[in-house]
């Protein structure tokens, strides 16, 4: 790259020797002086943000090695341990961000699922958040508090589901999770406050589980981020300019392989957009990541072949309610999950409780705005709450907002790793509702991926995109 | 160990000839006739000399900073390091002998360190005051503690907050508990109701609940002397 070649070096240096023989004149001035002369110097040079006929400091640069499509708290991580496990060369990245559905989330991180990847992915992202302050130290900046509340999450499963919930409970026990199986006896002896009927097992985490603040865990990643020199930039990705290349396999059989390389990042409300030339691209866009691969041309193509195999991520709108009720459960009340899929948990000392529920196939909201729809709470989710909690009755409901979900439509769980045909596009997305607490996990296995070309530490390759074509489902049960 | 248990009392710490010990504070025997004269004299230098109050404060801390990591064994007494801060050898002599008490007041116990108490499996009484590194994902560590431990002492330490109280009701032995002094707790009598209620078997100390509670007038004074029942 042009910008670090030896010319600003050998200049940096020429000015430090014209300084040091300098005496006298205030030494900050001067500093102050020599930094301005320097940056100057770097944005004229190709590469740099400096046009000299008009301004264009809010457009995103012309080249970058890697461009992250999505800002948010997966966008963020995939950023961070891409700068974190470089070799030293510094390269550029920069972020697209549009809209990000991470702090509209309730925030809750647990172990409890039935696929073995997501166990580790979300015990290494409790370790992450352990440590967070080694983690994402940047100098001078306060130390992170993420409020997090280790009060287990509460799976309870009827008749039904007890025999998956068990053998569930061994491939968690056996991953590492510290989760105990309970009877409806012992349930009542240590919550008085569950009503039992229907319940015939429940499991109960008792560490390493519970939830946070997701928004204090993006602002920290934002802010070691750009520390670690990743640009922001707002706009929308509106085409991708790429090259195709046809090939042949091995075994005789025509395939036509992608590249991308430029990306149009279009500017909020004008039609002014940015041509940003890149290597690399990430598609960590969320409840958006369909209509970006499907600029990118992912799917377009006769259906049963591997080109015209889509994307299945959606966005699927969510409700969360806040009420208030004096009576509840008291501080030791853990994140609660009932079988009906109706879920919540306590919120601060006043005894808050925010909660939902995931509506069925037939009742799926529109997902073209954020408004809230009341008579759903009325109607599905404070009947179950009462049934289950029988003080929720005299519950009174203070607000509520509403979030998108990247529902991956085929098999609930996240798309990790490179497209077969565009080959510089990763995806790091698909999450349906368990993005945020695999976060940090999936940052790590990406940035892998890309730099080494296979994953390291947690084998993600069961979450490959290759899977939507041969038909294999990786089906995560224990989704809410 | 089939011994019978000998009253256990913690002994006062020693003196260092013209400090206090911070323990020795509320605890200690009344000093001597001299022993007083010398501490007078070296007060009235330390208020008006800095480098004479500056060396005082350095005894002071030097002394507090000393890890007192004591133990008690199954019918035996406390255990602790002599001045140097070594134990004594018969201590190897105790392999076997379940520990029972645990003073770690002080220690930089962290979330690792904590490997060690919690291999304990008939601990009954643990004192994490003022750690500095015992935070709330600590507190999430002790549950295998349940079955045994009787009382736990948590006064003073930084980074405890309600929300790592909240994962002590697994500890459903535990009969006294010491929640005082908490400086990350930000609303502390109501979290020693909350505390209260989660724990009903459990004698709670420390946060004040009448504290949180704004006196109105004058002659509304009269009626709120006695706190209201639960």
């Amino acid at each position: 790259m042009l910008r670090t070649a030896s010319w600003p070096r050998w200049g940096r240096t020429l000015l430090a020797r014209g300084l040091g023989s300098r005496r006298g004149g205030s030494a900050p001035d001067q500093n102050g002086k020599v930094s301005e002369i320097k940056k100057k110097i770097q944005s004229v040079l190709p590469g740099g943000a400096w046009n000299p006929l008009y301004d264009t400091s809010y457009l995103p640069p012309e080249h970058s090695d890697v461009v992250i499509v999505g800002g948010g708290v997966i966008g963020l991580s995939v950023a961070y341990w891409l700068k974190r496990l470089e070799k030293p060369r510094g390269a550029i990245r920069v972020l697209v961000y549009s809209r990000a559905s991470t702090v509209l989330s309730v925030g809750g991180i647990r172990q409890q699922f039935s696929v073995p990847e997501n166990i580790q992915l979300s015990l290494f992202s409790i370790e992450f958040l352990r440590n967070i302050n080694e983690y994402l130290a940047v100098v001078d900046d306060p130390p992170l508090d993420i409020q997090f509340n280790p009060s287990g999450y509460l799976l309870l499963a009827s008749e039904k589901g007890a025999a998956l919930m068990e053998s569930n409970v061994k491939v968690q026990r056996q991953e590492g999770a510290k989760v105990c199986l309970m009877s409806p006896e012992q349930l009542r002896n240590k919550f008085p406050w569950i009503n039992t009927e229907g319940v015939a097992l429940a499991s109960y985490g008792m560490e390493h589980e519970g939830w946070f603040d997701p928004w204090c865990l993006l602002q920290g990643l934002r802010r070691k981020v750009q520390s670690m020199g990743v640009l922001f930039c707002h706009g929308e990705v509106t085409r991708f300019i790429s090259s195709s290349n046809h090939m042949e396999t091995r075994s005789g059989e025509e395939v036509t392989l992608k590249r991308i390389h430029e990306v149009h990042v279009k500017v909020d409300h004008s039609l002014e957009y940015q041509p940003v030339e890149c290597a690399i691209v990430i598609n960590a866009a969320g409840a958006w990541s369909g209509q970006i691969a499907q600029l990118a041309g992912i799917g377009k193509g006769p259906p049963g072949t591997l080109q015209g195999t889509k994307l299945p991520v959606e966005p699927r709108k969510r409700y969360v309610y806040v009420w208030h009720c004096p009576q509840g459960p008291g501080l030791e009340t853990p994140f609660v999950i009932d079988p009906s899929g109706v879920y919540f948990r306590r919120e601060g000392l006043g005894n808050n409780y925010l909660g939902g529920c995931s509506p069925t196939e037939e009742e799926e909201p529109d997902p073209g705005n954020l408004e809230v729809d009341h008579d759903f709470f009325q109607d599905k989710v404070w009947p179950s709450l009462a049934q289950r909690v029988p003080a929720f009755e005299t519950l009174k409901a203070r607000s509520s907002w509403a979030g998108y979900y990247d529902y991956n439509t085929f098999d609930q769980n996240g798309v990790v790793g490179p497209h077969p045909l565009v080959i510089n596009m990763y995806f790091a997305t698909g999450f349906s509702g368990h993005g945020l607490q695999q976060a940090p996990a999936v940052g790590r296995a990406v940035a892998e991926m890309v730099l080494q070309g296979h994953f390291q530490t947690i084998d993600l390759s069961p979450f490959l995109f290759s899977r939507f074509y041969l038909g294999e489902k990786v089906q995560e049960h224990n989704i809410v | 160990m089939a011994a019978p248990r000998a009253p256990l009392h913690l002994v006062a710490p020693r003196w260092n000839a013209g400090t206090r010990g911070i323990r020795g504070l509320s605890r200690a025997a009344a000093p001597e006739g001299n022993q007083k004269k010398g501490r007078s004299l070296l007060q009235f230098l330390a208020d008006r000399f800095y480098d004479v109050q500056a060396l005082r404060e350095y005894l002071l801390r030097k002394q507090a900073w000393k890890m007192h990591q004591k133990n008690r064994f199954q019918g035996k007494e406390w255990i602790r390091s002599n001045a140097r801060g070594h134990f004594s050898l018969d201590f190897l002599k105790l392999q076997t002998v379940p520990v029972e008490a645990v003073d770690a007041s002080g220690c930089a116990v962290n979330y690792q360190g904590l490997d060690s108490l919690l291999a304990l499996k008939e601990l009954q009484v643990l004192w994490l005051q003022r750690c500095p590194h015992v935070d709330d994902w600590c507190l999430s560590r002790l549950h295998p503690l349940a079955s045994s431990l009787q009382e736990l002492s948590l006064a003073g330490c930084p980074k405890i907050s309600e929300r790592g109280l909240a994962c002590l009701h697994h500890l459903q032995n535990l009969r006294k508990l010491d929640i005082s002094d908490l400086p990350a707790v930000s609303n502390p009598g109501l979290t020693q109701i909350l505390v209260e209620e989660m724990l009903p078997d459990c004698k709670v100390v420390g946060a004040d609940w009448a504290r949180g509670l704004k006196v109105g007038q004058e002659e509304q004074y009269q009626d709120i002397t006695s706190p209201i029942p639960a």
